[in-house]
């Protein structure tokens, strides 16, 4: 067990101006102000973090305003909901119609989206798309009934909103005991901050769409290959990249060098402590409120049974860690013993980290891990399974790969039970596909690779041809690395699917993008020109996601649940917003069972907004 | 593993691609079930125009025969896809503009990393101004070559063109050193400015810069540079010479 260092900062020394990724040890409450903010923050309350303010019952008031905040050293203004970062936490019963009336301070419009709920359309808060959005100094009723159970979240669907601090926890508890038993509750909400105007961080990106990587190959890299691993090997390592014009270290478009890293709306030095007793059974639901961010989120010492996902029980599952993305959620269940234990949340690109103790008391601190090195993107993440005869079958997927260039981050090479579960429930898929209208030729999605004409332009820069099905690669950066990593295979809803009915049509949509350009889109068309997908009211489909880029992409659908599949056609888990990793194929079945418009789009709220956004019709 | 590279980027849609709007069945963000009323009122930044200025050299330029100051420079105004795109490069020595070379442009994408360029440029400086009509292609070359070629047609038959060339080579995340190399030919002479016909000049340099910030990175560096066949005889004729090495230091700057 880790020893303990109470009152003993045990975070290692860094460079003065890498002094915003970790944050102030008070940020976020307002503190040395400057004169002229101090004057246009006059009558504002200090923006509160850390403790989100619980809201319950059926009758709730949100107010959205402008607060100071500062997690840096400068003050900036936030757009908060009743002056909190997080928002409330509002705690709603299964059953319940709620109404929340939520006012808008601001000098522009704003939205709030409930993430994950089943509501009607016309609730859902999408400006343009479900409703014309709340103008400044108007107030707007949402009204809905709670249908389901679980942990989700509500954030602004305005502009740029949600980056800058619209957005907190939403738990459903259910009318029944919870299945789930815990002694404790806490919510950890990670989001991230940045001082710079989000706008100006996406014209950056125009300009220039590598600003913040920070990581990128250098020369000093390619000479310490070559000692290495030889002149032939180390440009062998680099030739394809290189001719394609593609970054290896393309991880995420925001980093460190922008962003600070929050947990309940405190940084890293400002450390959000969850408080337990040694031996109570802890619930953490963990929910990805990030605007850029995947999060790789482990708890040094304790292992976290994996309980619910996006809200859905699932088959508990105990893993060392866990990656999730803006938008996606998971409740563990952890059980500690110590006194005190770090929540270690490292974002993807290894340029930071958010964290905060699991403690006894306040004041604990654990040791603090180092962030893990920053690897490259595999051959695989880039082109995909390059072998057909491979596909669909698990961690075996890379087995055909042999390339001295990749030798030393071999994917997905797990070879443990993932693979013999399919071949036990291939067995009952056959039973399902009798129930399908269409019978065996909709069983399994389809594997042939289909490109819209749309995508041989300049929106896209690749196109995969042999995607990887496999779902049990927790992904770059967390390949091999000697601890249990959750992966999409692992999870299996409790109950099964809501629709017991087979698919009886495909739609197949691409993941596509021009990191270069900067520009995000479906199909090669960004929103501004594209046409919405239509489904007809009740039918059951299969969609499938096909991931043209090197990025992954947090693909959330409103309004309808996503019944993500193996390749073989077997149920796996419910979700809402479902991780495509680079050049992988992914399909879910979707129930059209709520008329209206709807929309659907990567949950990177940058990539949303350069174009990777649809509208589906419900009619 | 080529034939990979050969097929994931670029090239003509089959014809058998996919349709991307097969799944609408008809229905548009303005029209259909469920849309509400009037004009789309949902635009994100894929409609917005952006815009940039780059101070690619701003530099002062030492030689045997005296210094200068250099300028190039290149703004973008619009979207993704469309562009309007200003760029200009000159000399200043003694305080008297030497030779200047500005270009107004219609940038328009063709594929992943190249776009088409129309416009006109605009010469000045020492001797009578020369106004071109200007085409040329300007992007990313595999293993990332920024290239720049544009051809050029004046009036009384006058052709010109220009090639440029750059080069990332990152030593460090933020000491950045790069390559560059430039080449004019020209169709015919033109006394009246000093240029013969065929390859009239080329430079080749490096310049080693550090990024305090992507948008500000003082540099120095080392460019060599030739006047070629009659550029180079009516170069000897006015007394200068036809090679020299030239010393920088400059600030690269974007905003």
């Amino acid at each position: 067990m880790p020893p303990l260092r109470p009152f003993h900062s045990p975070l290692p020394l860094v460079p003065a101006r890498r002094r915003f990724v970790r944050g102030l040890v008070a940020g976020g409450v307002m503190i040395g102000l400057s004169p002229w903010l101090r004057a246009a923050a006059q009558g504002l309350a200090d923006t509160r973090t850390g403790a989100a303010p619980v809201l319950s019952g059926t009758n709730i008031d949100l107010v959205v305003a402008e607060s100071p905040v500062n997690f840096t050293g400068r003050p900036r203004m936030a757009t908060t909901i009743n002056g909190s970062i997080p928002a409330p936490t509002l705690k709603l019963r299964e059953g319940d119609t709620v109404t929340i009336r939520v006012t808008n301070r601001l000098r522009e419009a704003t939205s709030i989206h409930w993430h994950g709920i089943i509501l009607p359309y016309q609730m859902d808060g999408v400006p343009g798309v479900s409703f014309p959005g709340i103008a400044p100094g108007e107030t707007f009723t949402y009204q809905f009934r709670l249908e389901q159970t679980g942990t989700y979240w509500y954030h602004s669907h305005s502009g740029m909103q949600e980056q800058t601090g619209m957005y907190g926890a939403l738990i459903v508890e259910p009318r029944e005991a919870d299945p789930i038993r815990a002694d404790r509750d806490h919510v950890v909400l990670l989001s991230d901050w940045t001082d710079e105007d989000p706008m100006r961080v996406l014209a950056k990106l125009k300009a220039q769409s590598d600003y913040y990587n920070f990581n990128q190959p250098t020369a000093i890299d390619f000479f310490r290959d070559v000692a290495e691993m030889g002149l032939s090997r180390a440009l062998d390592k680099r030739a394809m990249w290189n001719q394609m014009r593609m970054n290896p270290t393309d991880l995420a478009d925001l980093s460190g060098a922008t962003l600070t890293y929050l947990m309940n709306g405190v940084t890293p030095a400002g450390n959000w402590t969850g408080l337990f007793r040694p031996g109570e059974r802890v619930r953490l639901r963990f929910i990805n409120g990030a605007a850029n961010t995947f999060y790789d989120v482990r708890i040094p010492g304790l292992k976290m049974t994996v309980v619910q996902s996006d809200g859905q029980n699932v088959e508990p599952v105990t893993v060392d860690e866990f990656r999730f993305g803006p938008g996606e959620t998971y409740d563990v269940v952890v059980t500690p013993k110590d006194e005190a234990y770090t929540i270690f949340a490292q974002a993807m690109d290894r340029s930071g980290f958010a964290r905060g103790t699991l403690a006894v008391r306040e004041g604990l601190e654990a040791p603090v891990p180092a962030l893990d090195p920053v690897e490259w993107l595999t051959m695989a993440d880039m082109m995909g399974a390059m072998d057909h005869g491979a596909m669909g079958h698990g961690g075996s997927a890379m087995g055909a790969m042999d390339h001295g260039a990749m030798g030393h981050d071999m994917p997905g090479m797990k070879h443990d039970m993932s693979g013999m579960n399919h071949g036990a429930m291939a067995m009952d898929h056959g039973q399902h596909a009798m129930h399908g209208m269409t019978g065996g030729a909709m069983a399994k999605p389809s594997a042939t690779v289909r490109h819209a004409r749309t995508e041989y332009g300049p929106s896209t820069d690749m196109r995969v041809d042999m995607p990887r099905t496999n779902l049990d690669d927790p992904g770059i950066g967390l390949r091999n690395n000697g601890r249990r990593v959750l992966t999409l295979a692992d999870l299996r809803t409790i109950g099964g699917p809501l629709d017991p009915r087979g698919a009886e049509r495909e739609i197949e949509l691409h993941l596509t993008g021009n990191m270069e350009r900067y520009t995000w889109s479906l199909d090669g068309l960004e929103f501004g020109k594209s046409t919405p997908v239509h489904l007809k009211y009740g039918e059951r489909v299969r969609v499938i996601l096909h991931n043209d880029t090197m990025m992954t992409h947090p693909m959330h659908l409103h309004g309808l649940w996503s019944e993500v599949e193996t390749p073989d056609g077997q149920f796996l888990v419910r979700r809402h917003t479902i991780p495509v990793q680079p050049a992988q194929r992914v399909s879910f079945l979707v129930t059209a069972d709520a008329l209206g418009r709807w929309a659907w789009h990567c949950h990177l709220m940058l990539h949303m907004d350069m174009g990777m956004f649809r509208v589906v019709v419900v009619s | 593993m080529d034939h990979g590279s050969m097929n994931m980027q670029g090239g003509p849609a089959p014809a058998d691609a996919r349709d991307p709007h097969a799944y609408s069945n008809g229905l548009t963000l303005e029209s259909g079930p469920y849309a509400l009323p009037g004009p789309r009122q949902l635009r994100l930044s894929d409609e917005h125009a952006f815009g940039s200025v780059l101070l690619d050299r701003l530099e002062r330029v030492y030689t045997k025969d005296g210094n200068a100051t250099a300028y190039d420079a290149q703004a973008w105004f619009g979207g993704t896809y469309d562009r309007l795109v200003l760029k200009a490069e000159g000399d200043v020595a003694n305080g008297k503009l030497e030779e200047a070379s500005t270009e107004l442009l219609w940038g328009h994408a063709i594929s992943a990393y190249w776009d088409t360029q129309l416009g006109v440029r605009q010469d000045s400086g020492t001797g009578p101004d020369r106004t071109w009509l200007a085409f040329g292609f300007q992007g990313l070359a595999p293993y990332w070559f920024e290239v720049d070629a544009t051809a050029y047609v004046g009036s009384s038959g006058r052709t010109a063109l220009r090639l440029e060339g750059e080069y990332e080579l990152l030593l460090t995340q933020r000491l950045i050193l790069q390559p560059r190399m430039e080449v004019n030919l020209y169709g015919q002479r033109d006394e009246a400015r000093g240029l013969g016909s065929g390859l009239a000049d080329a430079a080749a340099g490096l310049r080693l810069r550090y990024e305090f910030s992507r948008q500000f990175a003082p540099y120095v560096g080392v460019e060599w540079a030739g006047k070629f066949g009659q550029t180079a005889d009516f170069a000897r004729a006015e007394g200068q010479r036809t090679r020299e090495t030239r010393y920088v230091a400059g600030v690269r700057l974007w905003f």
